[in-house]
């Protein structure tokens, strides 16, 4: 099939920025998205300009590297599925694609399609852990834990970290990818410790980062590749509010 | 010349034990004196980097990616090994030591092996006080389940994202010292260069990915975690990035590379579709569990629907080969018998390149949910990338370049050859011998950065005093230079090709010649092919952009370089080793029923290549291999 894309190019972060629009000739509907653009790259190499950049590096989905607002939406239409597990499948012939960057001020454009996602990780550094040593821990069954509440926190540790969330809310919330770690700690015996101290220090690392506060759009849950939940949302305030009232050992 | 491992002596079951008592200390007060450069958050370097931090060192991480987060460790799906045995079938620290000696084909060092065996139990017990969301029964126990190439469950897994709840955890460790300032992070930051001042590792040189900068860092050791280096075959089931930049230039620098040639080919990944692919997705191994394997019994069956065709004209031909361990025979013995099967013309799918993993029988037993409980996330990768419904239709599946056994040589420390270097996880070529079981990278990246690595180091910086040379130094100088002399070349060269068909004709020369199985022709027919790709590479690249800005061309060219170098001593290895071993197939070494063939009587060494020079031969250095507690014995999974 034939495409024409319309692909957001921005040379750097001072740089304004505008769509352009390329040709993408012959794409096999077994291509995943990203092998789409390798091709249409490898056309502008050979056409003396300028490639799209682009991030990725797994291209199983698992990652959360990828990052492309494809016709408006992060990852691209098809639900619970990452830019580099899109299939071309999903496209017709002679179907126009716009192909963006994550947008939210938290996430400072670098070039063309690469954002600056390091403010997930200072929210992670503000307390998205269990504070245990290495070593001198005790044996793994002496902590038990039901499966449900395995499960759960298993459904919350899938968040790959990618973004689309924040870029998919109207406020740049990150508000689904906090809660799921805040969540994930929450219900396990070995998070409780933390609990009240995390939730407070996470909450406010997501403001001080620039992120904007949640009002219940479920955006983020949309566009989520890996179906993270906004009922970890819920829980995040309610651990939140649960924070705020004094305990009898402080 | 003979090269010494420094394996501890004496009885196995306490080697460890009495080398940690043994070693040196570092006082704590003395701990924030030195300052450890880690290259590489996955799983070991993250681990490496958490854990030293923690222990008061000044440690400064590097990662090509935006985040730690995004190592490769964070794709293994199957799980991670342990001898807990918490089921009671039988495991012990012995059992896993032998069946990963075994399965290693003999052509790993036994000490090594032991303790990882030994750390493995820790490693569960670190991770679940972590967080990391282990599979659980109703009870609150933790749940197993078994591997290729073992007969016990002892497989602990996170539903099919183990790899990336470990990393997770790693990463939390590691986010919790960047917090605490013990470890400085240095994200989109590649290592293009290692500094060693007077034979010893100082530092290294990195180009800043943002920025195009070149930056030099100093170290009183280096530590490298970089993982494998299959891309060299350009379709693997590795990420884009992985490469075997950091540790071929640490070669260059004197570091040896041991048994390069030791690649596995993994048995279960999804077929190549089209020739505009640009990478092969890994089925987890644990399918093996509860998929059965088989090949239409006649050729002219191949193109038919398989639900079309009737029990008895099936060949289940791991059951039939292997009765004692079946479908879950080892990976090298798997991927084999695929080939052989495509080979004899009974290959499915388009390209005849395929065989069936059926899970017919399994959700007859236990029911479709408990299957989807179980491995969902899998079918639902492989109806992405396929269109095909792996519950209604068996799945297709090809084996693919996927892991690398081989690396830089270390001895029991962890250290290279270089003093101060030190180099963990899939980049060392320690404990895996020439093939690796399933669930044991994911173990070896963790025990070597949580619990060997902190002991080890110790004994060398004891043994130095810190801080004594920094940037300042003339070689850091020498090595920027020489990292921004190769740039400006590559960008000055102009061609016609890009660096993605270079790539690709470097990966068929290589998959075709020194892939699944290996022959004396074959190998010399790459050894011509790899320098005339290389010379290509230097005459007609096309290199857009420019060096001092965000390139990812000239990340992949300078990727490509060093693959092409490496490709040519990989290649070498290979055919040196006159003997088939694991990963290794030498076609000319078989025995009749097409079994591989090992020599101990001349190869059981690990061999540790110097390099002299890209025009020139490299020296073989041996490090002659004992068994003295696992029996050198045929490899039988019959
Ligand atoms: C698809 C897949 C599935 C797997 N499944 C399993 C499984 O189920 N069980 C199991 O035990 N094993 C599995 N493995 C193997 C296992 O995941 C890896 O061997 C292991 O995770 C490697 O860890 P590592 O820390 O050595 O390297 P990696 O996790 O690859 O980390 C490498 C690090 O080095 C950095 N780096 C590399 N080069 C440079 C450079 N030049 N400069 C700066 N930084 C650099 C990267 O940024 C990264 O941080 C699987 C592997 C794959 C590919
Ligand atoms: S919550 Fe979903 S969308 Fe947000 S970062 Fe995690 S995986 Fe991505
Ligand atoms: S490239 Fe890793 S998730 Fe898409």
């Amino acid at each position: 099939m034939n495409l024409t894309l319309h692909v957001w190019r921005q040379k750097g972060p001072q740089d304004k920025g505008k769509l352009e629009t390329y040709q993408a000739k012959d794409v096999s509907p077994d291509e995943s998205f990203l092998e789409m653009l390798d091709e249409v790259n490898d056309h502008l190499i050979k056409s003396g300009k300028d490639p799209i950049a682009f991030d990725h590096d797994c291209r199983e989905g698992i990652c959360g590297m990828c990052s492309q607002v494809i016709n408006g939406r992060p990852h691209g239409q098809q639900e619970l599925t990452t830019v580099c597990q899109l299939h071309m499948r999903q496209f017709k012939d002679g179907d126009e694609i716009f192909i963006e960057p994550w947008r939210a001020r938290a996430f400072p454009i670098i070039k063309d399609l690469i954002v600056d996602r390091s403010a997930l990780d200072a929210v992670m550094q503000a307390g998205g852990y269990a504070s245990c040593h290495t070593g001198g821990v005790a044996d793994a069954n002496d902590l038990l834990i039901g499966k449900p509440v395995a499960d759960y926190a298993m459904d919350a540790a899938e968040c790959i970290g990618c973004g689309a969330c924040v870029a998919a809310c109207p406020n740049s919330s990150a508000m689904l990818f906090t809660s799921a770690k805040v969540a994930q700690l929450a219900v396990l015996p070995q998070g409780k410790p933390e609990a009240r101290r995390r939730v407070q220090a996470m909450t406010k690392a997501i403001l001080d980062e620039g992120f904007g506060n949640c009002t219940n759009h479920y955006e983020c849950e949309a566009a989520c590749p890996k179906g993270i939940s906004v009922k970890f949302i819920a829980k995040l305030n309610r651990e939140y509010i649960k924070s705020m009232v004094p305990s009898s050992a402080e | 010349m003979i090269l010494d491992g420094k394996a501890p002596t004496g009885p196995i079951e306490t080697s460890w034990d009495r080398h940690r008592f043994d070693m040196k200390l570092v006082n704590p007060a003395n701990k924030r004196k030195f300052k450890i450069l880690v290259v590489g958050t996955g799983l070991a370097g993250g681990a490496a980097a958490a854990t030293l931090g923690e222990l008061g060192y000044n440690v400064e991480a590097f990662c090509y990616q935006d985040s730690p987060r995004r190592a490769h460790s964070i794709a293994a799906q199957g799980g991670i090994n342990a001898a807990k045995n918490y089921p009671s079938d039988g495991d012990s620290i012995y059992r896993l030591f032998y069946d990963t000696v075994k399965g290693g084909d003999f052509r790993a060092r036994e000490a090594d092996v032991w303790r990882l065996a030994q750390v493995s139990n820790n490693i569960i017990d670190q991770c679940v006080a972590q967080g990391v969301p282990f599979a659980r029964d109703y009870a609150g126990y933790l749940d197993n389940r078994s591997f290729g190439g073992a007969q016990v469950s002892r497989t602990f897994y996170a539903r099919g994202q183990t790899g990336q709840q470990l990393l997770l955890g790693a990463y939390s460790a590691l986010s919790r010292q960047i917090k605490n300032k013990t470890v400085k992070m240095f994200a989109r930051r590649e290592m293009l260069d290692l500094v060693v001042v007077d034979g010893v590792a100082k530092g290294i040189t990195c180009r800043n990915l943002i920025t195009g900068e070149i930056e030099s860092y100093w170290g009183d050791a280096v530590i490298l975690a970089t993982g494998g280096f299959v891309n060299v075959f350009y379709l693997s089931t590795n990420a884009m990035g992985c490469s075997a930049t950091a540790i071929w230039k640490a070669t260059k620098k004197g570091a040896y590379m041991a048994n390069p040639c030791y690649t596995q080919i993994h048995p279960t990944c999804i077929p190549q579709h089209g020739d505009k692919q640009s990478k092969l997705t890994l089925m987890s191994e644990s399918l093996r569990n509860d998929g059965r394997v088989w090949v239409p019994k006649r050729a002219e069956d191949c193109g038919k629907h398989p639900n079309q065709i009737a029990e008895e004209d099936r060949d289940y031909y791991l059951e039939r080969k292997y009765p004692s361990f079946g479908n879950l025979a080892p990976r090298d013995i798997a991927s084999r018998a695929a080939k052989e099967q495509c080979d004899d013309g009974r290959g499915v799918g388009d390209t005849k390149r395929g065989v069936y993993l059926d899970f017919q029988a399994a959700i007859d037993r236990v029911g479709q949910p408990l299957i989807q409980q179980r491995y969902g996330n899998l079918f639902d990768m492989y109806e992405k990338i396929t269109d095909e419904n792996g519950y209604e239709r068996p799945m297709r599946i090809y084996p693919a370049p996927h892991y690398s056994m081989g690396g830089l040589w270390v001895d029991y420390h962890c250290m290279s050859n270089i003093p101060g270097l030190f180099v963990l996880g899939e980049a060392n070529f320690s404990v895996h011998g020439a093939n690796r079981l399933g669930a044991s990278a994911l173990m070896q990246g963790l025990a070597d950065g949580y619990f060997v690595i902190p002991y080890t180091i110790a004994q060398y910086m004891a043994s130095i005093t810190p801080g004594q040379i920094k940037e300042d130094h003339p070689e850091f100088k020498k090595s920027a230079e020489e990292v921004k002399g190769q740039i400006d070349k590559m960008l000055s060269i102009k061609g016609k090709k890009t660096v993605g068909e270079l790539h690709r004709e470097l990966g068929s020369v290589m998959w075709e010649d020194v892939g699944m199985a290996r022959s004396d022709a074959s190998l010399k027919h790459a050894l011509q092919r790899i320098p005339e790709i290389r010379d290509e590479f230097w005459n007609n690249v096309n290199v857009t952009g420019t060096a001092g800005e965000l390139n990812q061309q000239l990340e992949n060219a300078g990727r490509l370089a060093d693959f092409l170098e490496f490709a040519e001593m990989m290649t070498k290895d290979a055919l040196h080793r006159e003997e088939s071993c694991g990963g290794h197939f030498r076609t000319e070494h078989q025995t009749e029923d097409g079994e591989a063939m090992r020599d101990d009587e001349n190869f059981c060494y690990a061999a540790a290549w110097e390099f002299k020079g890209v025009d020139n031969e490299p020296e073989l250095h041996k490090e002659p291999l004992k068994f003295e507690n696992v029996k050198l014995a045929v490899r039988s999974y019959k």
